[in-house]
């Protein structure tokens, strides 16, 4: 029929008119910013800094190993590694970020630095409501502004922080199952060489008694 | 009961003459003159203010989304934030357009639109020129617009301007001549070229059904061949090559802004209001209930009920169709409006002379529709359009 | 020389170029379309002489979105180029990583698993559907539909962009393939929004081509306009949709079989008129194809790891020699060139990108037609300025 395409056309368009008002699938708008699409797990936006613990200094996961500084691709990074250490998680004394810049209008959430990364130390947060109007600094973003806990971590990353706190916990005990180990490896070393020189002095003494 | 319904229907009439009474007597003339201009200069504009919202939200739903949700309830207030945008805008003139052409071609257009409000019977008595040559007045004036069109194109001296005058002009004259052949079935029905004397013809009542000329085969087609024509002259999608957005941005007029750019967009809603009215004048019997028990709304209310209609028509074709491009806009115009309208008026010239209502349907609509089907065909199969299938490789 | 100068010599040759002589004497209408323009799907400009309505030269021009991506592929490492590959076509960045990896992993004779190898397949087989669809969407908006097929193909890429999000992390910069397989596993409950996902896009396509499929306007509108023949499409290296619209049986994942795809029974529709109803048409058609690939991997999908466990992230250094790596990415033949030196950085990067090849033919499709037809070619070719300048 002449004009029948055009008269299709019509009817979809009519359905799609009235379907909006009674169906939610043809009016997928969310209102922003009063209401908000519930946030999907997965999603990475800018980099912070993970800490255990209450304090961000201290129990700041990062060493300054400058390996996320050499990966990142454009470079966004800026790290300065400090003059002292200060002991990590597991007591070891370790060089903390003096100085941890990221540049967030350089930044292009790859997420190569999370990767990289040998100690868990830098996260994606999913904070992207982050405009400022001071342009020559208000994007650079200090070690305090990227400093977060690892209660913040659970919070936006549930699965993942899930399992990067049970791999860290399996690190932990295998290092202390190895210190265990060296401690009692050592303690039997201790106890032969204590034997064997306990045993060389009798036979020198027997030696001698002999002559 | 009747009384009250009649008070309602002839309200402004009344007010005018209530007022026209309190006025020193030289000054009545003037005075009446100016109260029914005036009228019409409020209400139209504020027609088009609530058009564009409407418009956008109606586009919006169509496209799974709000229209303009946030200035005032539900958007309303949006054409208010427009009309300050618009007029607090800079009014940037390109330094080598002819200033004084350049300034007029808005004010032509809007003046042309306003002047065709003239004779269009909005309701019972309401007029505000009752012409005895109303229609000729309004297709007459209505061509001003083309020359508006082609002077905002022109002044503007610049290349994308150009393109959308000329293709502008070649639009309009083309399809002035089917919107005129088709409105030429109602006069020789009503047998008088004054509008106020169609609206009467189609005024009557069998039983409950009305006698709009629209109720007729040749009437239908006619409403069809009008209402196309009419979309073609007011630019309006899927005609709107001349203001082609997605490839010559504005076309004629790309180099307005503001206040000139509002008056361009207030003109072209304004000729989009009024060929739609003279359509109802024609075929849809004007400011007539459609059912012979309604007739205590007041006829004023039924004219809006029907422009708003209509309005909805046209947004709902924009949502959905896409654009003519001009060969195929003027094929449409030269090879198949304007035959169908020749034979249009000859079915009404057939429906007079035969009396029995179930032979004249039959012969009317077999002369409408055989040829219609067979022009169509034609001109599809010179075109060489098909649906096609097409063969999948492995 | 000032750098004035020099620019206005540049526009100078430009310009002769485009100003033709004419053998009735007369002057033709040079029109510049773009670099703004509504329609030229980024940063493109053309220059059109016309006679009236009709165009009688064309000469694209382009540049504006040049970013010096192979340049810094030479200072980045392999993986550190990967997140710029994102924003090389940037509707389809997933093809885009996969292309780059199968060069790196030509290049470095790595392997991928079997399950990397499904999970490569679906979702570059969503990007491809999401492409199409709002590559339709985007020829009718340039017709004037005022926009509604349009967010209709949106609507629907919502869904696919938020299982990209759950899988990736990003809705398109996903940087998701990693030389030897995927970066990430599939988190619990996406398989299942995936098949909802692809069980509901037949029935939008249905509603779709209903819009659009014998909409008189639309077939006079595409029909019969910019016809690409099949000679100049083998001549002129046009590959993809486009190619294939013009009766070119050319799919590379029949061709070269990489991946996993000869595992899958799918068809490649054929066009034989070579116009843009046929381009669109190829689409539509292939998108079918593409929710039947999609149905197959993920039934077959098996578990496994994810990534080859010999590759590093860190200190990647391939052998020194060269490697071409190509996929049938959505636009077309999407190829990666790598010379490696023995280093970390590659010595030489090159794209092939199949949007700029594609794009060569917009003259010769568009002499003769009127000015409104240019738009809806160039939207036909299926250009991203992203790929066309890198």
């Amino acid at each position: 029929m002449v004009g029948e395409g055009i008269l299709k056309g019509l009817a979809e368009t009519a359905r799609n008119f009235f379907g909006s008002y009674v169906d939610g699938e043809r009016l997928t708008t969310v209102q922003f910013p009063e209401q908000r699409l519930a946030p999907i797990e997965a999603t990475r936006d800018f980099p912070f800094l993970v800490y255990d613990g209450e304090d961000w200094h201290a129990g700041m996961r990062c060493v300054a190993c400058q390996i996320c500084e050499k990966e990142c691709p454009p470079k966004c990074i800026y790290i300065e590694k400090s003059a002292d250490k200060k002991p990590d998680a597991m007591g070891k004394a370790q060089f903390y970020p003096a100085k941890f810049d990221i540049d967030i209008s350089v930044c292009m959430s790859c997420q190569i630095c999370v990767e990289v990364c040998p100690f868990e130390a830098i996260k994606m947060d999913t904070e992207f409501e982050l405009s400022t109007d001071d342009r020559f600094g208000g994007l650079l973003l200090h070690k305090d502004k990227l400093a977060k806990s690892n209660e913040h971590y659970h919070r936006i990353h549930p699965t993942e922080a899930a399992a990067v706190d049970a791999g860290l916990a399996a690190e932990r005990m295998a290092a202390e199952a190895r210190t265990k180990a060296a401690a009692e490896a050592k303690a039997a070393a201790d106890t032969k060489a204590a034997e064997a020189k306990t045993a060389a002095a009798s036979m020198q003494a027997s030696g001698g008694g002999t002559q | 009961m009747i009384d009250a319904a009649q008070t309602a229907d002839q309200i402004f009439v009344l007010a005018k003459q209530w007022v026209l009474g309190y006025s020193p007597a030289a000054l009545r003339p003037l005075l009446s003159a100016v109260l029914s201009v005036v009228p019409v200069l409020i209400a139209f504009p504020l027609l088009f203010a609530i058009t564009t919202v409407l418009e956008r939200k109606g586009l919006g739903r169509i496209q799974n989304r709000y229209g303009p949700n946030r200035a005032g309830p539900f958007g309303f207030f949006q054409p208010i934030a427009d009309g300050i945008k618009s007029l607090t805008k800079e009014d940037i003139i390109p330094s080598s357009a002819d200033h004084a052409v350049h300034l007029l071609a808005p004010v032509v257009l809007v003046v042309a639109a306003f002047l065709t409000y003239a004779v269009l019977p909005i309701g019972r008595g309401m007029v505000i020129a009752n012409l005895n040559a109303g229609v000729l007045f309004f297709f007459a004036v209505g061509t001003l617009v083309e020359l508006a069109v082609f002077m905002a194109g022109w002044s503007s001296h610049s290349k994308y301007s150009l393109l959308g005058a000329m293709r502008a002009v070649a639009q309009m004259i083309s399809y002035e001549i089917p919107l005129v052949l088709a409105s030429v079935v109602a006069i020789m029905a009503a047998g008088s070229l004054s509008p106020v004397g169609i609206v009467a013809a189609q005024a009557g009542y069998s039983g409950i059904l009305p006698h709009w000329f629209v109720f007729t085969p040749w009437g239908f087609a006619g409403f069809i061949l009008f209402l196309v024509a009419a979309t073609a002259e007011s630019n309006r999608s899927p005609f709107d090559l001349p203001e082609g957005e997605s490839e010559i941005i504005a076309g004629y007029y790309i180099e307005y802004s503001g206040f000139k750019f509002a008056l361009f967009f207030l003109g072209e809603y304004l000729g989009m209001f009024a060929s739609s009215a003279m359509a109802i004048t024609l075929f849809l019997g004007g400011w007539s209930a459609p059912l012979s028990f309604l007739t205590w709304v007041p006829s004023y209310v039924w004219f809006f009920l029907k422009l708003l209609a209509m309005i909805a028509g046209f947004i709902w074709i924009r949502g959905t169709l896409p654009r003519l491009r001009m060969d195929q806009l003027m094929g449409l115009a030269w090879k198949f409006m304007l035959p169908m309208a020749l034979l249009n008026i000859v079915a009404a010239a057939v429906w007079k002379f035969i009396p029995s209502p179930p032979v004249r349907w039959a012969v009317c609509a077999a002369i409408l529709i055989f040829p219609c089907v067979v022009l169509s065909r034609g001109l599809r199969r010179a075109k060489k359009l098909q649906v096609r299938s097409y063969q999948f490789a492995e | 020389m000032s750098a004035a100068s020099v620019a206005g010599e540049v526009m100078e040759e430009l310009d002769a170029a485009v100003r033709p002589a004419d053998d009735f004497g007369e002057q033709l209408l040079e029109v510049s379309m773009g670099p703004q323009h509504p329609s030229t799907h980024g940063v493109f400009r053309m220059n059109v002489a016309l006679d009236g309505e009709r165009v009688m030269k064309l000469k694209p021009v382009f540049g504006y979105l040049h970013r010096n991506h192979e340049k810094i592929a030479e200072q980045e490492t392999y993986l550190g180029s990967m997140p710029y590959t994102d924003r090389l076509d940037y509707f389809c960045s997933i093809t885009n990583n996969w292309a780059y990896a199968l060069a790196v992993e030509k290049l470095a004779g790595i392997t991928v698993p079997e399950r990397a190898e499904y999970l490569r397949v679906i979702t570059g087989e969503l990007t491809r559907l999401q492409n199409h669809a709002c590559l339709i969407g985007f020829l009718l908006q340039d017709m004037g539909a005022s926009g509604t097929p349009l967010m209709y193909a949106f609507r629907e890429r919502e869904k696919i962009l938020d299982l990209f999000e759950a899988l990736t992390g990003a809705r398109m910069m996903c940087n998701y393939m990693r030389f030897g397989g995927c970066r990430v596993d599939l988190p619990a409950g996406w398989l299942e929004q995936a098949r909802g996902v692809v069980a509901g896009f037949p029935k939008f396509l249905d509603e779709f081509e209903q819009l659009l499929q014998s909409n008189e306007i639309l077939m006079e509108r595409t029909q019969g306009v910019g016809v690409l023949s099949k000679e100049l499409a083998i001549n002129a290296a046009v590959s993809g949709p486009m190619a294939r619209a013009s009766g070119v049986n050319y799919d590379l994942r029949k061709v070269d079989r990489y991946g996993i795809y000869d595992r899958f029974a799918f068809r490649v529709p054929l066009g034989a008129h070579g116009d843009v109803y046929d381009r669109y048409m190829i689409r539509v058609l292939e998108m079918r194809e593409s929710v039947k690939i999609l149905e197959q991997a993920m039934k077959e999908i098996p578990g496994g790891p994810i990534v080859d466990p010999k590759t590093k992230i860190r200190g990647f250094r391939p052998k020194p020699g060269e490697a071409y790596g190509r996929i049938e990415a959505p636009k077309g033949e999407l190829g990666f060139y790598l010379v490696s030196d023995g280093s970390a950085n590659p010595y030489r990067y090159r794209v092939r990108p199949p949007s700029l090849i594609n794009l060569t033919v917009l003259e010769d499709m568009c002499l003769g037609r009127n000015v409104a037809d240019v738009v809806i070619i160039l939207g036909s070719v299926d250009i991203v300025l992203g790929e066309v300048d890198r």
